[in-house]
């Protein structure tokens, strides 16, 4: 009897064996899956295969900032358009979410009582109601926007109607590149500046004036020479043209009614991770700060926030990953993101359901996971460093 | 490794492999009939919560076909994306949804389209206010469609052909079409001729909006089902032609009690007095006689649904019998 069971008193082995048992029933699930779907498939004359991503799309995507999309662009292409689409909202939602939601996490905790109830009513109001009911609000309220031809016109060169916001475009002339590379340069030196300035307080307590130098450079400096090459810059105005506003650069209202959604939805939750982190870091930190001397706005800069990033970029990062696969629900409103274009109209147009749909699912997978990644880095880097 | 494969198609075998379409009907006791999320004269609910239109009693007609009674059909919703998925997955059993025949749909999708209940072409329609009269001035508009759809390749043929361009505003189902519209995001709504004069129709003011006079495409729509079940796709195929049938032969759901004693030989074989088609798609020799009785011939469900005197006001034209100068066509009965 004990022989028999000699094995499985060893931990070990049981151990092992389970692990193998598990991994084992999971693959057979899988096989038996994908075999089903491919004889269910067959039977039913569905064709399988990837070719179709070289076949003529044959439909028009009318948002595609960044690659020109022709009709005879294959369902490839559909895809390249509808990852940038997804990427454009997201990186700047993300953005635009981590500002609004750090301002709003410090305001709630300020002692103004009016201020702090405000922030309160707003974050658990854009928080408790549903995202996909926030784009859908904020695209009705787009939509009611003056007609194109009765455009709100602001400065003299904005244009605000119901098919978007339509601004100058600006052209760059021969020579504006100077003007870049003068940028990239101040940009350039003003960080070794500040690795430099740092390393001499370090050392020897004097204090060098990094910010008014960095201003500096980075905008008088190529401003000049803006006007020394001849303002080598112009702008292309929209034009009421026909039907629609011709030239010019336009944003979308789909576009915008999805930033605003994604940015001030998830700006509720950073709000208060954000809150959460700044009240981890000990009062007694504040107190010691203001007893050596040290101003209020430096308090917050150099002793609370540095100890807050500990605590607030882990659920940061999940944030991030959250307003990225959030920004899939812009079908909604006919924004032509990834799910929209290719995981959308082409899966229909070419019956791929499962090529498509595994396409796209990798896709955010990828996206996520390299957040993740970078996100981990900065993660690492700011965490106290025992020496 | 070949044997165990075998062995899951047969487990994947006894789980896909089921009855028929028309035994899983009956089984139910309802007809599940897949139509769109609401175009008024083809399928949306009236007044009173009743599904009615030309696709509403498509459904029906195959209800009364199986079951001898047109109440026993659950409607299932469908957008111009999901529609597909939801019969093959066969959420659906037959789809009425003004779904346009084409090759690709036909064999590369697995359907089968039984027939035409609808012949329609694409059209635009614009707000009367614009001043435009025909399709080539919309050079630079920004156009209503609907994704998922025939419409929208047509779309970008069409002003590629022409060489003008245009701004694609993807909807999803007409409702939002409308919305868009009637805002004013978009100059032009683009889809079939028919969905255009139900939209039209639905305006609070239907004289602002005209449709402009180019058709730029065929759209044969009709009822399908999944390819392979051919018991089930005859059952659906000859509850149409029974419909039409019947318009040819002038029974309608008033005269089908007197005609039963008709001395035409095709009447009395098609109202189930004569022969036994009925048992032939193992439905009752009454079927049709019940199809007629509750729903009407074609001209009968046409005229209430959108013909000239409803909402939509669209004339039989190429709906007509070719026998009047239309191309609607059965089969004999016999």
């Amino acid at each position: 009897m004990r022989s028999n069971l000699g094995f499985f008193s060893d931990e070990k082995f049981r151990s092992i064996f389970f692990q193998t048992l598990v991994v084992g029933l999971f693959a057979l699930g899988l096989f038996f899956v994908i075999t089903t779907t491919s004889y269910n498939l067959e039977k039913r004359n569905i064709a399988t295969g990837w070719s179709f991503l070289q076949n003529p799309a044959g439909f028009d995507i009318s948002f595609s900032p960044f690659l020109e999309f022709k009709s005879t662009d294959t369902h490839l292409k559909v895809y390249f358009v509808g990852v940038l689409n997804t990427l454009l909202v997201s990186v700047t939602g993300c953005i635009a979410a981590t500002i609004l939601g750090f301002i709003l996490g410090i305001v709630r905790l300020s002692s103004n009582w009016l201020l702090s109830r405000l922030v309160y009513i707003y974050v658990e109001f854009s928080r408790n109601v549903p995202l996909l009911l926030q784009i859908i609000l904020w695209y009705s309220i787009l939509i009611q926007l003056p007609r194109v031809k009765q455009s709100l016109q602001v400065l003299d060169v904005f244009y605000i109607s119901n098919r978007g916001l339509y601004s100058p475009r600006p052209i760059f002339e021969s020579g504006f590149s100077y003007v870049s590379i003068a940028i990239v340069l101040a940009l350039i030196s003003s960080f070794l500046i500040n690795r430099w300035a740092k390393k001499r307080q370090d050392k020897t307590g004097q204090q060098f004036p990094v910010f008014s130098s960095s201003i500096g450079l980075i905008f008088i400096v190529p401003l000049v020479l803006f006007f020394i090459l001849g303002s080598p810059l112009s702008f292309e105005h929209p034009e009421l043209k026909g039907f629609n506003f011709k030239g010019g650069l336009v944003i979308r209202p789909e576009f915008i009614a999805m930033f605003l959604a994604l940015s001030i939805y998830t700006a509720a939750f950073i709000s208060e991770i954000v809150r959460a982190g700044i009240m981890s870091v000990s009062k007694g930190q504040r107190e010691a700060s203001a007893a050596i001397g040290l101003k209020q706005t430096w308090i917050m800069r150099l002793i609370i926030i540095p100890q807050a990033l500990r605590v607030i970029v882990p659920p940061l990062t999940s944030q991030y990953l959250n307003l990225t696969k959030n920004s899939s629900l812009g079908i909604a409103v006919g924004y032509a993101d990834l799910v929209h274009g290719f995981g959308g109209i082409s899966l229909n147009q070419t019956g791929q359901a499962i090529e498509c749909m595994a396409i796209v699912m990798a896709t955010y997978l990828s996206i996520s996971l390299t957040i993740s990644f970078f996100m981990n880095i900065y993660n690492r880097s700011i965490q106290f460093k025992e020496k | 490794m070949k044997k165990l494969l075998s062995i899951f198609a047969v487990v994947a075998f006894a789980f896909s492999a089921h009855a028929g379409t028309l035994d899983d009907v009956k089984n139910r006791g309802f007809l599940k009939c897949g139509v769109t999320t609401g175009l008024a004269g083809f399928a949306a609910p009236d007044d009173s919560g009743e599904w009615a239109g030309l696709d509403a009693d498509m459904c029906r007609a195959v209800a009364v076909a199986v079951f001898g009674d047109r109440s026993k059909v659950e409607f299932i919703t469908t957008t111009g994306k999901s529609r597909f998925p939801t019969l093959a997955s066969g959420e659906v059993d037959m789809l009425a949804r003004n779904t346009t025949w084409t090759i690709s749909r036909d064999v590369n999708l697995g359907f089968e389209f039984v027939g035409v209940n609808f012949y329609d072409g694409q059209g635009f329609m614009v707000p009367s206010a614009l001043g435009v009269s025909s399709a080539t001035e919309l050079d630079g508009a920004t156009v209503c469609i609907q994704t998922g759809t025939t419409t929208e390749l047509n779309l970008a043929d069409f002003f590629r052909l022409n060489g003008i361009s245009y701004e694609a505003l993807p909807i999803e189902t007409n409702d939002e079409g409308k919305e868009n519209l009637f805002a004013g995001r978009c100059d032009v709504y683009t889809t079939d001729a028919s969905g255009l004069s139900s939209t039209r129709a639905a305006a609070s003011n239907p004289d602002k909006w005209v449709v402009l006079p180019e058709i730029i495409s065929k759209e044969p729509l009709g009822p399908l089902v999944r390819h392979g079940d051919h018991q089930w796709g005859d059952v659906v195929r000859w509850s149409l032609n029974a419909m039409i049938i019947a318009e040819e032969l002038g029974i309608t759901s008033e005269n089908v009690d007197a005609q039963m004693s008709s001395n035409v030989p095709e009447v009395l074989r098609l109202l189930g007095v004569e022969g036994n088609y009925g048992e032939m798609l193992e439905l009752s020799n009454d079927w049709a006689y019940q199809i007629i009785k509750q729903i009407g011939n074609y001209s009968e469900s046409y005229e209430a649904n959108v013909g000239p005197d409803t909402p939509l006001e669209i004339a039989r034209g190429l709906n007509a019998l070719w026998t009047q100068g239309g191309i609607l066509y059965a089969p004999p009965f016999r």
